[in-house]
């Protein structure tokens, strides 16, 4: 594995959590609630703490003199590696409650392996992050199960965002080919494996929570390769405002 | 399990006049941030410290107070942020439960218990104010990340509980 594929395979894994994250801080301060509201940023601040510490590591590993914030605010939007269910809009609350519920079902099993890494670096982020993801894992299910088994409207409501969002899911079980490297390599994880059980447990939680799988055979993918659906550019142009605008502005 | 054997006597008493900034009543030490303290030649201190959560935006300040507190006096501080092993809350000693408990928040339960509480489905955190038992849970999630939010249904106080992270 080359120094380039592991900078790579880290982006695959970093940008998941670092525009999730982006996504659910525009939410602060128009959370349903202020309970829910709260819950939301606290999220979002745990997987931007767990971005900058797999920014920190590309850093480190990259041969120019770069630091955490050149890689979070200067990127071009093909080189973000993020899968494209994290990148949807949020449309509605029950939207951001299941996009959350299939990336945090994910995020955990993810981690859960990660923390055999044979590289340290990895080892320690994932031994510190599942400890916080956790406690979103446990919010977004609970969540999918109270809209679900709710009232005719939030049923509804949630029914929709799942058929929206299940084409989405299936991308975070493919393999890029710096997947590959890593795994042989025994620094990543092999995604695929985690696919079955991944759905099992969907399918059980969507079940209690009275809501239907769709039926479909065809998924949506792309952003693994840097290829993104349209919003990723509204959610960069936002992002990358401030750094873009004044050029190496600091606090 | 305790750190305190990895931080040198000399350098104990002012890194334990280092508060957490959000909870102030809370010492660096006695939170289990601070995991090593080294008095190396010419005054020059390595310390370590790891954060609660990964997104604690406390840990730039804590870093920057640790620097301050060692070169007010005299010594030469480098701060090393590490993240392995990853922090939990039996860490905590037992002193700094009790601040947290004088400070109104409900300091951090076993496991078990825990988690148990923050499904709901026990009464089992008390509340610092009354020290009822008969309290409900509002949210998992509270001012901060390290926090949970819930009510006394007795005295009728909202109060934080922190939570477990093992």
């Amino acid at each position: 594995m080359t120094n380039q594929n592991l900078i790579k395979y880290i982006y695959g894994i970093a940008d998941n959590a670092l525009i999730l994250g982006q996504r659910i801080s525009e939410l602060c301060g128009h959370g349903p609630t202020l309970e829910t509201d709260i819950a939301m940023t606290n999220i979002a601040l745990d997987l931007l703490g767990q971005t900058r510490s797999y920014y920190q590591y590309i850093a480190e590993l990259s041969k120019e003199d770069i630091t955490e914030d050149d890689v979070a605010f200067l990127r071009k939007e093909r080189e973000y590696l993020n899968v494209l269910l994290v990148e949807q809009p949020n449309t509605d609350f029950a939207h951001v409650i299941t996009r959350q519920y299939f990336f945090d079902e994910f995020h955990f099993r993810f981690l859960e392996q990660l923390q055999e890494s044979q590289n340290v670096n990895l080892q320690a982020i994932a031994k510190k992050s599942i400890k916080e993801v956790a406690y979103h894992r446990q919010f977004s299910r609970d969540w999918v199960k109270r809209l679900g088994d709710g009232t005719e409207v939030s049923h509804e409501k949630i029914q929709l965002a799942v058929s929206n969002l299940w084409p989405y899911t299936n991308e975070l079980f493919m393999t890029t080919n710096d997947d590959v490297a890593a795994i042989n390599s025994n620094h990543g994880i092999d995604v695929s494996g985690l696919k079955n059980d991944y759905f099992n447990q969907v399918a059980e939680v969507l079940n209690e929570a009275t809501l239907k799988i769709p039926d479909l055979d065809f998924f949506q993918k792309g952003g693994k390769k840097g290829i993104h659906t349209e919003h990723m550019g509204f959610i960069l142009s936002d992002l990358q405002y401030m750094q873009r605008t004044y050029p190496n502005m600091k606090w | 399990m305790s750190n305190l054997k990895q931080i040198d006597q000399e350098l104990l008493p002012i890194l334990k006049g280092v508060s957490d900034p959000e909870i102030p009543v809370l010492s660096i030490v006695d939170m289990g941030v601070v995991r090593s303290a080294k008095l190396e030649d010419n005054n020059h201190v390595k310390v370590e410290i790891t954060p609660t959560y990964s997104g604690c935006p406390a840990m730039d300040v804590i870093g920057d107070d640790v620097k301050k507190a060692l070169s007010d006096q005299g010594y030469q501080p480098q701060v090393k942020l590490i993240l392995s092993p990853a922090w939990t809350t039996d860490w905590m000693t037992d002193e700094a439960k009790q601040a947290l408990k004088e400070y109104g928040i409900a300091p951090p339960m076993d496991a078990s218990a825990d988690k148990a509480a923050l499904l709901g489905q026990k009464k089992v955190v008390k509340c610092p104010q009354c020290g009822s038992k008969n309290t409900t849970l509002i949210s998992q999630f509270a001012s901060t990340a390290c926090k949970a939010m819930f009510k006394c249904d007795d005295c009728q106080e909202p109060f934080d509980y922190f939570k477990c992270l093992t």
